[in-house]
């Protein structure tokens, strides 16, 4: 019938509308011969934003030849994307925002070579040796010095009434999540659910970002507030140290409180250019990337013996507490307890 | 009863349609059952899961109510009071179907932080989404009989008293399925209730994701929205009731209530409680954001590439969504049987879902079943338009009611062959419609980012990704010229929109 092969044309016309819009990155290229990297490309699926590290990535295609496919997105839902890709995946690396999703996908990870794990102490990487962290933040109170003479240093101090009202903490923040699972990791369910209602009966004011608790600490809203040291520095660099009060206190030695969290990098085992993807590990670890974290991203730089932005506590001093951050992956167990306590919904 | 050949032919057609549309449904049977039957039990009967889908419903109900109400008295006082500015005011109504959810959310906790909780996830969910019922409202009231209201009016009744006993009754079909639409929409979404902080269903789908890694559990939970959108449209299909409203003669032209001096202010002032939340809020926000300090430029070159790129995505979502549903909704509207019903419903399913799981899903299928067009510009499309088809169908829906079967009949009946019946007496009759369908798919597609976000070709930005992109670094002074330019972009289908209306007006 003539309508019906009209429609059909329509279709296979629409077909090749499709297809002819289609531009075409070429994934994973592989490299000529064994040394020469250049003019190859890797896929890099980075939980890490573009505002973050796409700079970043740019330094390395220019230091090495290699281009980086950066594929954006929040990092568990990047986990779950090369979960379900399986051994098809084109990704090459997975650049996460945290460790539990590297935890949860470690086993998809090629073993990294003992260079690179070597560069970074154990700690800080996961313990199956698949995923090492690049860089970190760590958390921190930070505090209004016209408002907190003694800003407290542990946890368990917060549950003083004399901070009754005046604490601000970020709910859905994935950092703030990750120190109640790193709590859960070191003192157990029980325990952590015990600190959780003593915290919630001390009447802490929810902010849904860092940067909005942050700017309210400053502002003397609020006395103190739970976030990553960062935050503080970041606004120090955009307004200048004069006009920021509010200051950070580091907690004392091995608190739950002051949980490292680490952005790190896997590499896929089915990746097809598994050279360049070692290529821009190593990278990660170099000094070049260490100096955008160190004046970029205000992060500890976790690669052994670098040098950390001007003034702050090194790795050494801050001796964070000791945990296996592959079992930051257990998220969701922290989630439930946070609304048990009233702390997470409303 | 199935007439011609070319009706079988259109009728297989929906059923590709129907196929395509439940790609993530296979996906989820797959996934969920992969380990047996009893992990999905236990995931399925645990007291939390019923708990958290009891909130979501009533989150939903809420929501299609307070959408209903909305967006039939938008309809009512644009199509059928003597208000003036009707075409401003279609283009002002419609706007906020362009606007996120998770951004209008955040516009109302960065300003009222006490209205978190369900209170602003129903005002938020609300105010997006009223346009899903106000649109098919208008279409079909711009075709209402007016000898009917004659008759009422005559015998003294009040415009109110008018609407409700005379216009409402007729409606029932596009609001019930504008209302399905809302009430799918309402189920799925994520962005408005993470942040207002009110803990529903899709948060523990989410969660699965971005907290659990566990992609089986999400499939799994799934499966429950998948069941809650079966019930809903059932539900819908009985509420639609059997009436048709079609009606052969085009010949009085409707007159508009002429409000009372009262009646003018109270409608007045309702206007702008609807249109003040809803646009007035996001829009201060936006442009208060653009004028914090940043340490970022404004790349204007990248704005207007991912302007480019947001208005390439749609329009082609929105042409291949035309397309496929056409079919569907011919099936539904012209052949008498309940097998032509099928199609149309099962679009509806995958409707409930969040973005987040077709993307996986489609990811699932496509790597496996299309490598080469996997993370290529095809698949994208491929995966909006999953999302989009119940938006177009319902549209075309409406308009395809509006054109009388015995048109057709008589067309034919005169030799003119059925591919002649359709481009030269259904088109034109329903094209204002289908062009509606089309303005409207390309305005949700715009603002649509998981799909985006996990499909789209290595290195393509568009304007919902720039936006999610900066909001991840908190850097709303960046964010905002992408939030003004998707603002923008979306007024110019919602122009088209409102020209649409007023065209019909004078073709009378």
């Amino acid at each position: 019938m003539n309508f019906i092969r009209r429609r059909t044309a329509a279709f296979i016309a629409l077909g090749a509308l499709v297809l002819g819009a289609c531009g075409g990155t070429e994934s994973s290229t592989q490299p000529t011969n064994n040394g020469d990297l250049r003019g190859t490309s890797i896929t890099v699926y980075s939980g890490r934003s573009e505002a973050l590290v796409q700079e970043l990535y740019d330094l390395f295609t220019q230091e090495t030849g290699i281009t980086v496919n950066a594929r954006y997105g929040d990092s568990g839902e990047l986990a779950a994307t090369i979960l379900t890709e399986g051994s098809a995946s084109p990704a090459d690396a997975f650049f996460s925002q945290d460790a539990g999703a590297l935890g949860a996908i470690e086993n998809l990870f090629a073993p990294l070579p003992s260079d690179i794990l070597s560069a970074v102490d154990a700690k800080y990487s996961g313990d199956s040796g698949k995923w090492v962290g690049v860089s970190g933040r760590v958390r921190v109170i930070v505090y209004n010095p016209d408002l907190v003479d003694v800003a407290p240093q542990t946890v368990d101090e917060l549950l003083d009434p004399q901070w009754k009202g005046k604490i601000a903490f970020a709910p859905t923040n994935a950092s703030w999540q990750s120190f109640v699972t790193a709590m859960r990791v070191l003192r157990g369910d029980e325990a952590t659910q015990t600190w959780l209602e003593g915290f919630a009966a001390n009447d802490p004011k929810p902010y849904d970002k860092n940067s909005a608790l942050r700017d309210a600490v400053d502002a003397g809203d609020v006395a103190l507030g739970l976030t990553n040291h960062y935050y503080l520095l970041e606004k120090i660099a955009a307004e200048g140290a004069t006009n920021v009060k509010a200051k950070n206190q580091y907690m004392a030695a091995g608190d739950p409180g002051g949980l490292l969290n680490v952005a790190g990098v896997g590499i896929i085992s089915s990746s097809k250019n598994s050279a360049g993807a070692q290529a821009f590990v190593k990278f990660l670890q170099s000094e070049s990337a260490a100096e955008y974290f160190r004046t970029k991203t205000w992060e500890y730089v976790l690669t052994t013996g670098a040098i950390q932005a001007e003034g702050q506590p090194t790795l050494d001093e801050l001796n964070v507490p000791a945990l296996d951050l592959s079992d930051l992956k257990t998220l969701e167990a922290t989630q439930e307890l946070l609304q048990k306590a009233g702390l997470l919904t409303k | 009863m199935v007439r011609t050949r070319g009706s079988i032919a259109t009728l297989g057609l929906a059923f590709v349609t129907a196929i395509i549309t439940i790609v993530p449904l296979w996906y989820l049977a797959i996934q969920s059952f992969s380990a047996g039957l009893s992990p999905v039990i236990d995931e399925l009967f645990q007291s939390r899961t019923l708990t958290l889908i009891t909130r979501s419903l009533v989150l939903t109900v809420a929501v299609t109510i307070a959408s209903v109400i909305i967006g039939t008295f938008a309809a009512w006082v644009i199509t059928m009071t003597n208000v003036w500015g009707r075409v401003g005011l279609t283009i002002a109504f419609s706007l906020p179907l362009a606007i996120p959810s998770y951004l209008a959310a955040f516009a109302w906790v960065s300003w009222l932080p006490n209205i978190a909780g369900f209170t602003g996830a129903f005002i938020v969910l609300s105010l997006v989404s009223y346009p899903y019922v106000m649109l098919p409202v208008m279409a079909a009231m711009s075709r209402l009989d007016p000898v009917h209201e004659d008759v009422a009016r005559a015998m003294g009744r009040t415009p109110f008293a008018i609407l409700w006993e005379i216009v409402l009754p007729q409606l029932r079909r596009p609001i019930a399925s504008g209302g399905l639409l809302v009430a799918l929409y309402a189920l799925s979404d994520f962005g408005a209730v993470a942040a207002m902080r009110h803990e529903v269903f899709t948060w523990v789908i989410f969660g699965a994701y971005r907290a659990g890694f566990n992609p089986t559990r999400a499939a799994t939970l799934s499966l429950i929205l998948i069941a809650a959108a079966l019930a809903l449209t059932y539900f819908e299909s009985h509420l639609r009731g059997r009436h048709d409203v079609s009606r052969a003669g085009v010949s009085a032209r409707m007159r508009r209530a002429q409000l009372s001096p009262l009646a003018m202010s109270a409608t007045v002032v309702s206007i702008f409680a609807v249109l003040l939340p809803a646009i007035g809020v996001p829009v201060v926000s936006v442009v208060s954001w653009m004028q914090r300090e940043t340490s970022r430029a404004v790349e204007w070159t990248s704005v207007w590439q991912a302007s480019g790129q947001s208005f390439l995505n749609g329009i082609v979502t929105a042409l291949v969504t035309l397309l496929l549903s056409f079919p569907v909704a011919w099936s539904a509207v012209r052949i008498k049987t309940r097998i032509a019903r099928i199609p149309e419903f099962t679009t509806y399913l995958t409707h409930s879902l969040p973005g987040i799981v077709v993307a996986i899903s489609v990811v699932y299928v496509g790597i496996r079943a299309a490598r080469p067009f996997y993370q290529e510009f095809p698949m994208l499309i491929f995966g909006q338009v999953i999302i989009f088809v119940p938006v177009m169908v319902t549209s075309l829906r409406a308009a395809l009611e509006k054109t009388p079967p015995a048109l057709e009949d008589v067309s034919r009946s005169l030799g003119v062959t059925n591919a002649a019946t359709l481009l030269r007496v259904t088109l034109p009759i329903a094209l204002p419609g289908l062009l509606a369908g089309t303005a409207l798919t390309m305005l949700a597609a715009v603002k649509e980012l998981p799909v985006t976000l996990l499909l789209r070709p290595t290195g393509m930005d568009t304007l919902s990704t720039r936006i999610w992109d900066y909001s991840t670094v908190s850097d709303y002074a960046a964010m905002g010229p992408y939030a003004v330019a998707i603002l923008l972009l979306a007024a110019v289908p919602t122009a088209l929109l409102g020209t649409l209306s007023v065209v019909k007006e004078h073709a009378r």
